[in-house]
């Protein structure tokens, strides 16, 4: 870490983004270099890189095996699932979620995508826009990502051409139109040479755009949408039986958007009850006003029977409850889903059932096509509606991240079976 | 909000889905510095009320005074039930074989003491300081990391881990490893440790002691560890960089007294922290071969 201080840790944001790949797009070479020139591999895990190289016969160091961290992926030579990776600037931390790019990992890179604030879109400049483009563009809009950086690589091998670079920045904003992604920001770069990935490029002299970490550094943190009003779902009640705290009472969770102040009228849902704030704190520490993504603990005025699932609003803008919702899917479990299935289905805290009510279209990540099936099966993407038992408190994927998503639990293995953004 | 700040309430969310999750939660206790942090959130989480579950120290016999020391002195200063699972205990009984030779350690062994000790007293989700940025297998880890009724991991079959929703279903005999400060790097946890002002144990400050250098690594001399015709030990000023058994744990030559001089230390490093780790440099897949037989 260079320019380090301790003044300056202290005053870090923290950014998280995702990027996809295969191994011949160079994400791994980029993600090395990011790693590499920011100085965030040590020489025990470049010595070990070295060491399996020379092993597998390579020339050079394969900077791929820095980020492929189970044997069967290094082995094949493939990134199987989401892996995490960290970096810092001086001034920021950085979080990757880091993975694979074919269509049967289609349920990883959601995955991956789903707590970004940012996607790198890889693009070979000698290829142009892909299927492959569409598809981790696609999945990077609908899990709600603003800012797609497309990284336009490989540009040593076309000598830095800007038409080359060009035709490609309109060909994506032409298509981006399609997928409604907020800010798009082009770089060319060469990941294998470094060229404007950490240091800017002397080979692009046409580019003023800034360098790949300048416009990472830039993004705002924590930018996903949150344009619901305050929202805090009750994890855990905290009841101390002690002494000391005898009456004491408080609910504890995360704020999920907005800020709750002491005093505040507040509801709890679904009950409908209504008080005021009137302590909140943080440990041993009381504070005045929290907002997301604060994990905090607040009592209240006058204590109803709230438990776990419960959720705290503000009445300015409140949220939609319900027991028929339509969302988008991305299935990841190897059993097909059906119109008549049942799953656990667990949205903030709270958990209920649900029944597949009806599949409204299948969307083909490729092309953004739609069709029609009777079935949705593991990596697709389609619009259902379900009926769940208990109402669900919930706002709309696009305006509430964490309100407007839930995960589908298989009710016989318990594994995660499939993740929605509620659309209606 | 700081960056720390932020992952201080991402591990308090994650701690508190655990308690509300499961019925018979315990947090693994190494005596080590993340799970000296982990125990710190965890009091967060819940004040004023006690931690809603044990402390689970698995005892290699081959721990430093000053880890077991300070192990006790933290359970009673928070009051803290302490449940000991002895690696001893489960060579007795014939279910560990010790081993042998030159590099022989209990590290390996852990893991059918910690396995035992879960089965005994119904653990469902055993709490650990692990985190991503340790070594590469670690990196795919989940926050909840779902163990079959062997208790070993299937890193190609995990759940999926969407938003900040944890799955944390399981069916009999089945348990689960949760992992709330995956995202800190071992600089976060030395600011952090600044920040909170946490108590440490002495071994991760300067202090003479006693060493002898093997394959790259300084180790303590200890009665527990056999040394090499050839090998001689020497008086150094040195510190730990991670705490763990003895036979693996590697010291640095190293003047840092104060959390302030570690984390300049650990800053202008070029080496991760695991580098002094002897169990991980016994083959480039050590870890995931120990964490799928169900490892910390």
């Amino acid at each position: 870490m260079e320019g380090f201080s301790n003044k300056g840790y202290m005053n870090m944001s923290m950014l998280r983004f995702t990027t996809a790949g295969s191994v011949d797009d160079g994400k791994s070479t980029l993600i090395g270099r990011l790693l590499y020139d920011t100085k965030s591999i040590f020489e025990d895990q470049l010595e070990q890189v070295k060491h399996a190289s020379i092993q597998k016969g390579a020339e050079h160091i394969n900077l791929a095996l820095l980020t492929d961290g189970l044997r069967a992926e290094r082995e094949q030579g493939i990134t199987i699932d989401v892996a995490y990776r960290y970096f810092a600037t001086p001034n920021r931390k950085f979080i990757i979620a880091d993975t694979p790019g074919h269509v049967q990992y289609t349920r990883n890179m959601v995955t991956g995508a789903s707590t970004a604030d940012a996607a790198i879109i890889l693009v070979d400049v000698r290829k142009g826009i892909t299927e492959q483009t569409c598809r981790h563009s696609y999945i990077a809009s609908l899990l709600g990502i603003r800012h797609l950086i497309v990284c336009v690589n490989k540009m040593d091998l076309v000598s830095f051409d800007i038409e080359a670079f060009e035709k490609i920045k309109s060909l994506f904003q032409a298509f981006a139109k399609k997928i409604q992604a907020q800010e798009l920001h082009f770089v060319p770069i060469s990941a294998l040479f470094g060229d404007n990935v950490v240091s800017l490029s002397e080979n692009t002299p046409w580019y003023n755009g800034g360098t790949l970490i300048e416009i990472l550094e830039k993004i705002p943190v924590n930018n996903f949408i949150a344009n619901s009003g305050a929202r805090f779902p009750i994890q855990y009640v905290i009841r101390p039986q002690s002494d000391d705290f005898h009456d004491y009472r408080a609910y504890a969770g995360r704020i999920a958007s907005g800020t709750f102040s002491i005093g505040d009228t507040v509801m709890i849902l679904p009950s409908g009850h209504k008080t005021n704030i009137k302590s909140i704190s943080v440990y041993q520490e009381n504070i005045s006003s929290a907002s997301f993504p604060l994990s905090v603990s607040i009592s209240l005025d006058d204590d109803f029977d709230i438990s776990r699932g419960d959720v705290m609003v503000k009445m300015d803008n409140p949220p939609l409850i319900s027991q028929e919702i339509t969302l988008m899917v991305s299935w990841m479990s190897e059993k097909p889903m059906k119109i008549g299935d049942k799953y656990i289905l667990r949205q903030a805290a709270r958990e209920t059932k649900a029944i597949v009510k009806s599949i409204n279209y299948v969307v083909d990540v490729n092309n953004l096509n739609q069709f029609e099936r009777d079935h949705l099966q593991m990596n697709e993407i389609a619009s259902i509606s379900l009926k769940t038992t208990q109402p669900l408190v919930y706002d709309l994927y696009k305006e509430n991240r964490i309100t407007g998503s839930v995960i589908l639990v298989n009710e016989g293995t318990f594994e995660t079976a499939g993740a929605g953004m509620i659309s209606a | 909000m700081n960056h720390l700040k932020e992952l201080e309430s991402e591990s308090i969310y994650i701690i508190r889905e655990v308690a509300a999750q499961f019925e018979r939660p315990a947090l693994l206790f190494s005596g080590g510095k993340d799970s000296i942090v982990l125990t710190h959130l965890a009091l967060k989480a819940f004040y004023p009320a006690k931690l809603p579950f044990p402390l689970l120290h698995i005892d290699t016999g081959h721990n430093f005074d000053e880890t077991l020391q300070f192990r006790d002195e933290l359970a009673k200063r928070i009051d803290a039930r302490l449940i000991v699972g002895y690696v001893q205990q489960s060579i007795d009984e014939g279910k560990a074989t010790e081993e042998k030779g030159i590099n022989a350690s209990r590290n390996v062994l852990q893991t059918v003491t910690l396995l035992d000790t879960i089965e005994k007293h119904k653990i469902d989700a055993a709490m650990g300081g692990g985190r991503r940025d340790e070594e590469k297998a670690r990196a795919k880890e989940r926050f909840f990391s779902h163990r079959d009724e062997f208790g070993q991991w299937d890193p190609k079959n995990q759940r999926p881990e969407l938003w900040n929703i944890l799955n944390g279903k399981k069916r009999m005999g089945e348990h689960f490893r949760v992992f709330p400060i995956s995202n800190w790097t071992e600089m976060d946890i030395w600011q952090y440790i600044l920040m909170e002002n946490i108590p440490l144990p002495v071994l991760y400050f300067a202090h003479q002691r006693e060493v002898f250098f093997r394959d790259g690594v300084w180790l303590a001399k200890m009665p527990v560890i056999q040394m090499k015709p050839g090998e001689s030990s020497e008086e150094k000023i040195i510190r730990f960089r991670t705490i763990g058994d003895i036979t693996c744990t590697g010291a640095t030559i190293s003047t840092a007294s104060t959390v302030e001089d570690i984390i300049l230390e650990t800053a202008a490093s070029r080496v991760t922290e695991r580098g002094g780790r002897f169990d991980d440099k016994r083959s480039e897949s050590a870890m995931e071969d120990r964490k799928r037989e169900g490892y910390f």
